[in-house]
């Protein structure tokens, strides 16, 4: 073989080995880089699993010791608990239930008209150049933290509500059927005041998706309405809310959702009354959430934070699924508009 | 209408004669008047509270309270939470060292890998984490950290990165959506590999985007009590600094200050509350500046 064609043959060889070194090496740091990127997407499943499954495992042995039927009462006396007794329960958590889900819907009753409301007057009404302002001014009631409000509802809200609750007392109280919600005395510390703090809390996340969900619209629509003389509501009424009905479901879905875990501003006016339901607004009551903000520091009786971990179970569940049908209803929304929200 | 083509003028002239319009008009004025009324219930609700906690939080605010720790007794006046500022920063700043990586990873994966039903759970779950109730949260680090190695301020932060996580995770991924494809393709075709492309070439171009989304992520941590009621517990007596002890944050000490009824403590709550506000709206007020430089920047490359 002539010296120069070795050579030749021989850089040849190297170019290639570079080459496919190089190609080597991209595709180990793509290798190395997508699975890092998997891994770590991986990991958000992972985690929300072992979320369930730890929380799960901490209430296993109160649920062996009493069985899991026998939370299914209204009275939480941890007092009572004794490690040889197992029956009756002291650790009932209906009320837990009820109270977080009447405090949350009647949260969701005033913030959803109201939240509706100004969604729809940032989007069709105001004038181009206040939107942004307003749009940031309603953000700003999300970014005040929750001990914020409890601390302002201890502090403002109840001594502000006791009109209201004298109104709900003299003459709401005596329609009859539904007298009983608002049957007095008023506490100061109550389900109402828990509910209108958690209305004020809401209303952002209401806002925010509704003003998202009416600005995908289409301009069409609007043009069309207008176009046939429709006055300003008419086109509201006939072209925006028709067309978003079911994003505004979802939006209210997703406050229902932040409604019912929120902890810190409820457990500071809601009075944290653990042995029974009160019917009544105007009396005191707790939530799942609550209950174990308010208890677990100081949970020392038999079974007591393994039964507050069942709360935290139950409440888990629940915001689950609130979360996956709001999640379903939005995702829907988005798929039939061809836009991803 | 007999007339084929009638004019403008005309048409209205009828209209406004028109008692059925006139209803329609009123209609429209008590609507408008209603969404208006629903706009001054949210800001005067915000005012109401921004105003009130100004109003109590400078009666009390000084540079002492800056730099001291409570009294020993709630009913004890001075003092104030300098261990609550440094908690909250040394927590908040863990917990942000943690979500920030992994949050930006797994919105790459999302945008750059994932496909398929993988994907489709991932993005699915990271919405539903952010509906996870604090809380419960807080209660599975205290399951998982806490029954081994105790209440400290790294379990508090360790609860805060999930409570951040989705919502990095969400931002991310609706900026890096939003980088052009154009700018990929020239990098690949100048024969960059993807990872190299991804993070030279596609993240330091939806920085400002993401920036802004983890600032708010860092807000709104900043904010939690529940989590930490569970995972760091408080510690209200001296400054602590190391992260491996229980720890005291802000809002910790709000809400311990401010449930006691002890006046002096609540005095100080009020002061607290308006540092952490302050704290929180200054950080949610440069992110929105930010995201609004964003779309200076990037909104030409877009649609």
């Amino acid at each position: 073989m002539p010296k120069g064609k070795a050579k030749e043959v021989a850089r040849a060889e190297t170019s290639s080995l570079a080459l496919q070194l190089s190609k080597k090496r991209r595709i180990t740091g793509d290798a190395i880089f997508a699975n890092l990127n998997r891994a770590s997407g991986i990991a958000v499943i992972a985690l929300l699993i072992a979320m369930i499954w730890f929380v799960l495992s901490e209430a296993t042995p109160s649920l062996r010791h009493y069985g899991i039927f026998s939370f299914f009462h209204t009275r939480w006396a941890p007092s009572e608990a004794s490690l040889a007794s197992s029956s009756p329960n002291p650790y009932g958590i209906v009320q837990f239930i009820y109270g977080t889900a009447i405090v949350s819907i009647i949260a969701m009753v005033i913030s959803v008209p109201v939240g509706v409301g100004v969604a729809l007057f940032i989007s069709e009404v105001c004038p181009k150049k206040l939107k942004k302002t307003l749009t940031t001014l309603t953000e700003l009631l999300a970014a005040v933290p929750s001990v914020v409000y409890g601390f302002w509802g201890i502090a403002v809200l109840v001594p502000a509500l006791r009109p209201a609750a004298g109104f709900m007392e003299n003459t709401l109280a005596k329609i009859p059927g539904v007298g009983g919600f608002f049957e007095g005395p008023f506490f100061g510390f109550s389900i109402l005041a828990a509910s209108v703090v958690l209305s004020i809390m809401v209303l952002p996340t209401v806002i925010a998706i509704s003003r998202e969900v009416f600005s995908t619209v289409p301009r069409d629509h609007r043009e069309a309405a207008i176009a046939l003389g429709g006055t300003r509501w008419e086109v509201i009424r006939t072209a925006v809310l028709p067309y978003s009905r079911s994003g505004v479901v979802g939006a209210s879905f997703l406050g229902l959702g932040r409604a019912l875990g929120e902890t810190i501003a409820v457990t500071m006016v809601i009075g944290n009354s653990v042995l029974g339901i009160s019917w009544s607004i105007l009396g005191q009551g707790a939530t799942l959430a609550s209950v174990i903000a308010n208890e677990f520091t100081e949970a020392n009786q038999p079974f007591h934070i393994e039964s507050l971990f069942v709360a935290g179970f139950a409440l888990m569940i629940l915001t689950l699924v609130v979360n996956v049908i709001a999640r379903v209803i939005v995702a829907r929304m988005g798929a039939a508009t061809g836009r991803a929200s | 209408m007999t007339s084929p083509t009638p004019s403008g003028s005309a048409v209205v002239a009828e209209w406004a004669a028109d008692s059925n319009y006139r209803a329609r008009r009123i209609k429209n004025a008590v609507m408008t008047a209603l969404m208006l009324a629903a706009l001054a219930v949210t800001i005067g609700a915000l005012a109401w509270v921004l105003i009130y906690v100004a109003l109590q939080g400078f009666k009390y605010l000084n540079v002492g309270f800056l730099i001291k720790t409570p009294p020993g007794s709630p009913a004890k006046g001075g003092g104030g939470f300098y261990n609550g500022i440094i908690g909250t920063v040394i927590i908040v700043g863990i917990a942000f060292v943690v979500a920030a990586p992994v949050g930006v990873l797994v919105a790459v994966y999302l945008v750059e890998y994932g496909r398929g039903r993988t994907a489709a759970t991932v993005r699915f779950l990271a919405d539903v984490l952010v509906g996870v109730p604090s809380i419960v949260v807080g209660a599975f680090i205290y399951a998982t950290w806490v029954l081994n190695f105790g209440f400290s301020g790294l379990a508090g932060a360790l609860s805060l990165s999930i409570v951040m996580l989705p919502l990095i995770i969400r931002s991310a991924e609706e900026v890096i959506l939003l980088v052009p494809r154009d700018l990929r393709e020239a990098s690949y075709a100048l024969g960059v590999p993807k990872w190299k492309t991804t993070l030279r070439i596609t993240l330091p171009t939806a920085r400002n985007g993401i920036l802004t989304g983890m600032m708010l992520a860092v807000a709104r941590a900043a904010g939690e009590t529940a989590p930490l009621i569970l995972t760091a517990l408080g510690n209200d007596l001296f400054t602590e600094y190391n992260p491996l002890h229980r720890m005291s944050t802000l809002s910790l000490l709000i809400f311990h200050n401010a449930t006691t009824g002890f006046k002096p403590a609540q005095a100080r709550a009020w002061a607290g509350a308006l540092v952490l506000i302050i704290m929180i709206l200054s950080l949610t007020l440069v992110s929105r500046w930010l995201s609004g430089r964003r779309e200076r920047t990037m909104g030409g490359a877009v649609k």
